[in-house]
């Protein structure tokens, strides 16, 4: 491939930047100076006029739940606001101008030189045709008139100083030959390639697992402390910025409802709504009591699946990539089981097996007695229904409710029809909270949540035994996630169901399981009582994992 | 309801209703030669003026129109009917022998030169309307099977299917009831870009002297007869090429307008 | 890389072997013994004998169809029935104009195509894109050889810039070359609308990638970001349509040479099939075959170029 740099050198603005540690800003307590921030987007006001400082070296948390407008204030400081939006007031950095008021092009100056800024997806926020060392160098060239050669030095800095050292990364690599939490490395790189005054975080982990998550969160606090920069931390998750941030703000319909040091507002939360977020995140569903293990209802035994992969070479056998391992499992009468595991441990393979979608290549899976497969019998299948984790994607658009939630009955060898069908409609849905009335009504004039329990109610029309929750609230607000994880409790309470709970999510695990396995690279590598294996977790793998996790302090034990 | 729709159906409709009208009307008998007026530009008695046979163009452009959207329409009609249960098969069984030979029986079939090929069945066949429509028909199976394979794969791997599969529903019911209705916008915005290339090669096949053949008015062969004539009376040869245009025209504003209309992220293949 | 590279030249000598199968059936079917044709309805049956026995015609088509394959694999396409004259030679010196037409046509559509497509999407939702736009609608609607007429009637007949058709050959470039700009313009003005508008819609595309927000918080301007980001990623879906666009050229010109009265491939085509000169008929048919084989296959290596995602494997 071409690795000629075609890029202009001479596009560099300006000299040299004042080296670290002299004095930048005449008010040397405020970096960046928010007041009155108001953003419209289409004349719909999202934003009603927020004010906040952030202090140089210092962290500010923004969080709040999705639409609250966190990420609408961050883009607004990059300036880089929708096409439809505009925002008001002040917004300075320094004892600069007014960025709202700054021309695009002065404003191209100061992103990646005086702010730069880190996305949610690192999957999709590089240059796929491009190659690292070059997209971290073009931060360095866009804005100096460094020679393109000593540009690509100080991007393999830069890289080695997020963790990426040039003797195993070298700058020739492609976005695609690198990891989820190596993408987001090369993501922060480029953002602190001209060490700017702020850094602004969008959501920086929420796409990375538990374990790539706090070794990138450890980055960030580093990096804060070691080039002295100010970093705003855009988050819906409290427990992830609760011992980083040294302030935090909860915002909530776009506006700021409660700002405080970190530890002041863990301790205080004068705001109600900032109380229902916090007990909303370790809210704890309550469960009745676990019963004794009766007979099993399922067992998946020596599971293994692997998938061919394109060949490497010509000629050569095609390469395969064992998803499960040989995996085993139980779920008794009325249990209530939960699969933790990073993403590609082979969860959502297992499920599907388990769902009788795809065959196995060893071992067998037997639900009530009768062999899983892709052509088991309707009435085994009717016995095992599943709640996916995309409350957008998991229903039909153009059907109605009452069509959606019907679908399973068809199942049945003798479905019912007219009436009877409204009747076992009408009851899904109220078992789930919602009115019959719903039923007419198409998938898109629900909320999130609503959808999810439409979802439930699809998986509970056939009164099955066990349900398979596949990530089933990892997409919900807090609050929502809340709801959703007492209705699941509800049905063990109302229909001794059984479920196999799967979670990337520990928190909800704990919350809504009594015993919990454990999985790593299709295999289980840890099995047991869910506090007991979150507790005092034996295998290497699962202490890692519990050691990773944040974890919100416990109101009352902070000490300032 | 968007400029573009409003502009694309009133044409659209406007070709249609002369084509219709030509059954019950025409402002002049389509096969009355009267040498004397031939070659006349547009006047009052002949509004688009007359061929070298002394023919009233509005006449023969009127039922030209029967036989250009009649050839385009059933060769639409071919690709949908065949490319689109084959694209749906293929994409139900990803991965298999079946999907394997649908594949790449549309490469192979695009490998050919369509232009080459309609005429050479033509050819073969003998000109006509019924061998212009099964040219271009043919060419129109793959465009549909491979749009409909590759939307209908995208929606195979989302959860509402693997909804319908838990709910015991086999590969050809899901196909019908989720996959179909999920991707009938985009097969209505490519049918109708399709009708338009269809009319496109119609125009084509008649000008080589491969469509419909005399005495049938055909928009191509009026071009084709008029080339000789350009110099003396180019009014001869730009009318019928309007005609072309204009409906044509209408015909990708009308699937423009649709596409805006009905989902605006819907991927139409052109070419 | 080399695993890509391999298997596309396994599917390329593939779709050859079964395309020139195909190709030898179905002008195999077609009515009408080209012996009988040459010698006219009167013909005694022993005169046809001989004929068909000259032209190798009373050999199995088995054996008819390996000869052909092997000829054309040693660059022997065999003997034209009507000509009696080498098939390499013939398609040869017609191809001495349809290549360079096709070229030229390409180049001229390509040349048209980006700058309007750019600046579409640069421009996007203002003048400049509604200009192109409109402009490309107008241009997707025109046939190609009605165009070529108009261009004869402005240039040729009252401008008297250009000839109205004909080819002098090649012993004046210079000459040559302006006897193809009108046919070259014809073919490539309605293909520039289609491909300006690919790329209008590629780059708009593009615009809305997390990569590009990416750029822009890098301090890129738009216009940095889609030039240096944006174009390449958009690259992919107007290769493809580049791709099509050759063989489209190459074989679409057909018309284009009965306007122009070009001794093209289109024309022989045309005098062989009318002449049932099938071996000609198959020759050229195949030759034009591979040539879109070959574009794609040039087409698949490109996109690895552009896309390093499909070097390591796919």
């Amino acid at each position: 491939m071409t690795s000629s740099d075609t890029a202009h050198s001479s596009r560099g603005r300006g000299g040299q930047r004042p080296p670290h540690g002299s004095e930048r800003a005449s008010d040397p307590t405020t970096l960046l100076r928010a007041r009155d921030l108001k953003v419209t987007i289409a004349d719909h006001p999202v934003i009603h006029g927020i004010s906040f400082d952030i202090a140089p070296g210092e962290i500010l948390a923004l969080t709040g739940e999705s639409g609250s407008g966190k990420s609408m204030t961050a883009l607004a400081v990059m300036g880089l606001l929708p096409d439809r939006a505009n925002a008001t007031g002040s917004l300075t950095i320094g004892d600069g101008e007014n960025l709202l008021a700054l021309p695009e092009k002065k404003l191209c100056t100061l992103r990646g030189r005086e702010m730069g800024m880190i996305f949610q997806e690192p999957m999709t926020a590089l240059n796929p045709v491009q190659t690292i060392g070059r997209q971290v160098s073009e931060t360095i060239r866009i804005h100096t008139a460094v020679p393109a050669r000593e540009a690509e030095i100080r991007a393999a800095e830069m890289l080695a100083r997020v963790g990426l050292p040039p003797d195993r990364f070298p700058l020739s690599r492609y976005p695609h030959e690198l990891s989820g939490g190596q993408r987001q490395r090369v993501g922060i790189a480029m953002a602190i390639a001209l060490r700017p005054r702020l850094l602004i975080a969008d959501e920086p982990t929420t796409a990375l697992d538990v374990t790539t998550q706090a070794q990138i969160l450890d980055l960030l606090k580093s990096l804060v402390a070691e080039e002295g920069m100010s970093l705003l931390m855009i988050t819906h998750d409290l427990a992830v910025v609760s011992d980083m941030a040294d302030r935090i703000a909860v915002m909530n319909k776009g506006e700021i409802v409660e700002e405080a040091p970190a530890a002041q507002l863990f301790r205080e939360m004068r705001h109600p709504y900032t109380r229902t977020l916090f007990e909303a995140s370790q809210h704890r569903a309550d469960l009745p009591p676990e019963q004794p293990r009766t007979e099993p209802l399922l067992k998946v035994e020596g599971a293994r699946r692997a998938y061919a992969l394109p060949r490497t070479r010509p000629f050569t056998a095609r390469p395969t990539f064992e998803a499960l391992k040989g995996v085993d499992l139980t779920l008794h009468r009325g249990e209530r089981l939960g699969l933790v595991g990073e993403s590609g441990c082979g969860k959502s393979t297992l499920t599907r097996a388990i769902l009788g979608l795809e065959p196995l290549q060893g071992g067998t899976i037997t639900a009530f007695g009768q062999q899983v497969s892709p052509d088991m019998p309707a009435a085994t299948r009717a016995g095992l229904q599943v709640v996916f984790q995309d409350p957008y994607g998991s229903f039909n658009p153009r059907h109605r409710v009452r069509r959606l939630i019907a679908e399973p009955l068809h199942l049945l060898s003798d479905p019912p029809q007219g009436r009877a069908r409204d009747e076992a409609v009408a009851e899904a849905l109220t078992a789930v909270g919602l009115s019959p009335d719903d039923a007419d009504r198409h998938i898109h004039a629900f909320s999130g949540g609503q959808r999810q329990r439409i979802a439930i109610a699809r998986a509970l029309i056939l009164r099955p035994e066990v349900i398979l929750f596949d990530e089933a609230v990892s997409a919900l607000d807090v609050r929502v996630r809340a709801q959703i994880l007492d209705l699941i409790a509800d049905l063990s309470r109302d229909y001794g169901l059984a479920w196999l709970f799967i979670s990337h999510d520990l928190t909800v695990v704990r919350s809504i399981t009594d015993r919990v396995l454990v999985m790593q690279e299709g295999r289980i590598v840890e099995e047991g009582p869910t506090a007991q294996i979150l507790d005092a977790p034996t295998h290497a793998y699962t202490r890692k994992l519990v050691a990773a996790a944040p974890r919100l302090p416990e109101i009352g034990k902070i000490s300032t | 309801m968007s400029r573009t729709l409003i502009t694309g159906a009133l044409l659209t409709a406007l070709v249609l209703a002369a084509a219709l009208l030509s059954y019950v009307w025409t402002p002049a008998d389509p096969e009355a030669m009267t040498i004397a007026d031939r070659l006349q530009p547009p006047n009052a008695a002949h509004w688009l003026g007359t061929d070298h046979f002394g023919r009233d163009i509005l006449t023969l452009l009127m039922i030209g129109a029967r036989t250009s959207i009649a050839v385009a329409l059933v060769a639409v009609g071919i690709g949908i009917a065949l490319g689109v249960p084959l694209g749906l098969a293929a994409a139900a069984r990803h991965s298999s022998l079946l999907d394997e030979v649908i594949s790449r029986g549309n490469d192979l079939v695009f490998a050919f030169p369509s232009l080459v090929i309609a005429i050479l069945i033509t050819a073969i066949l003998g000109p006509g309307a019924l061998n212009a429509i099964l040219a271009i028909g043919i060419f129109n199976i793959p465009v549909f099977a491979r749009l409909t394979r590759g939307a209908a794969l995208g929606l195979w791997s989302r959860e509402f299917i693997l909804a319908a599969r838990v709910a015991g529903k086999g590969r050809a019911r899901i196909s019908a009831e989720h996959i179909l209705p999920n991707i009938a916008n985009l097969l209505i915005v490519q049918g109708t870009i399709q009708f338009s290339l269809g009319i496109l090669a119609e125009a084509g096949l008649s000008y080589v002297g491969l469509g419909a053949q005399p005495p049938t008015p055909s928009w191509g062969r009026m071009l084709a007869e008029a080339q000789t004539m350009v110099a003396l009376a180019p009014h001869v040869a730009i009318i019928p090429g309007l005609a072309i245009v204009f409906t044509v025209l209408g015909l990708n504003l009308l699937g423009d307008g649709l596409r805006d209309t009905l989902d605006p992220r819907l991927k139409v293949q052109r070419l | 890389m080399l695993a890509y590279l391999t298997r596309r030249l396994t599917s390329l000598i593939l779709s050859l072997a079964v395309a020139s199968l195909e190709i030898f059936l179905v002008v195999e079917v077609a009515p009408g013994d080209p012996a009988r044709f040459m010698l006219g309805i009167n013909a005694r049956p022993d005169t046809v004998a001989a004929l068909r026995a000259e032209l190798g015609l009373d050999v199995p088509r088995v054996e008819r169809y390996l000869a052909w394959v092997g000829g054309m694999l040693t660059g022997d396409f065999g003997t034209s029935y009507t000509y009696r004259a080498p098939v390499t030679e013939m398609i040869a010196d017609r191809l001495w104009v349809s290549l360079p037409l096709a070229l030229y046509a390409l180049a001229l559509s390509t040349v048209l195509a980006f700058p309007a497509g750019l600046l579409a999407a640069a421009k996007r939702g203002r003048a400049g894109d509604y200009g192109v736009m409109a402009g490309t609608q107008l241009g997707i609607a025109i046939p190609n050889f009605w165009f070529a007429m108009l261009l004869v009637l402005l240039f040729a007949i009252n401008l008297g810039w250009f000839s109205a058709g004909g080819f002098p050959g090649w012993e004046n470039p210079a000459l040559a070359i302006k006897s193809l700009t009108l046919p070259a313009v014809a073919l490539a003005l309605p293909q520039a609308a289609i491909l300006a508008r690919v790329l209008r819609s590629a780059l708009i595309e593009i615009t809305g990638e997390d990569f590009m927000r990416t750029a822009r918080a890098k301090g890129l301007t738009r216009g940095q970001a889609l030039w240096r980001h944006g174009l390449r990623n958009a690259l992919i879906p107007v290769l493809t349509i580049l791709g099509l666009q050759f063989s489209f050229l190459l074989a679409g010109a057909i018309i284009i040479e009965q306007v122009f009265f070009l001794p093209g491939l289109g024309r022989l085509i045309f005098q062989s099939i009318s002449q049932r000169d099938l071996i000609v008929v198959e020759s050229v048919v195949m030759l034009l075959v591979f040539a879109v084989i070959m574009v794609n296959f040039l087409t698949d290596l490109a996109y690895a170029i552009v896309d390093p995602r499909l070097r390591r494997r796919a």
